[in-house]
């Protein structure tokens, strides 16, 4: 289970909107199963198919939650086209350990879909995402 | 050596400075054709991980590369 306060994942949907056609990117800190921040990342691929993330801002943002408190607990990325579940490519790159992978698909642009699942090995387990409010 | 590692006090019983490949064997770390470093805030070119070395006091930080497509 990965509790996210409705107003990060709000804000990740509106950042995979506003990035369309591109793919868009992030991370997200907090402890135990429990998200409490959020860090927009540039797709330094700028693509619609690929995102790789700035190498600058990972460091920036892992330092951040560390100052923090946090610990890392999500990575996420958009799929502007394609459903919200991991590619192969996703999985195979799938190299940070103890970390869920959310997904937020624009398929139906009007009706965007967030998943997150953990990827470990090349297996990939859905986890359930409960939204809740800020604290 | 003691060194920062991920901002955790770490230490290597080498006394002499090693190359941060050397380093990255040390701590274990898997699949290093995939990590980014960054030496005391200079993020590292992977070209020179060989070259570069790693001593006494250094703060190391290291990530994997966090990416993937549709």
């Amino acid at each position: 289970m990965l509790e996210i306060p409705r107003e990060i994942l709000d804000a990740v949907i509106a950042q995979a909107q506003e990035g369309f056609p591109l793919e868009v990117c992030g991370l997200m800190g907090g402890t135990a199963s429990r998200v409490t921040s959020r860090y927009p990342m540039t797709n330094t691929d700028a693509s619609n198919e690929h995102f790789m993330m700035d190498p600058k801002e990972q460091f920036a943002a892992v330092k951040a939650m560390r100052a923090a408190g946090e610990e890392m607990l999500v990575i996420y990325h958009s799929h502007p086209e394609s459903p919200a579940r991991p590619s192969q490519e996703d999985i195979r790159l799938a190299l940070t350990p103890n970390v869920c992978h959310l997904i937020v698909s624009l398929v139906n642009r009007e009706e965007p879909v967030a998943k997150a699942f953990r990827i470990s090995a090349g297996n990939v387990e859905p986890v359930e995402i409960v939204t809740a409010k800020a604290i | 050596m003691n060194l920062t590692v991920n901002g955790k006090p770490a230490t290597i019983a080498e006394e002499t400075p090693v190359s941060l490949n050397y380093l990255l064997e040390a701590l274990k770390v898997e699949q290093r054709e995939y990590v980014t470093v960054e030496l005391n805030g200079d993020i590292m070119d992977r070209g020179d991980f060989e070259g570069t070395t790693v001593k006494d006091g250094d703060s190391i930080e290291f990530l994997y590369f966090m990416g993937g497509g549709r």
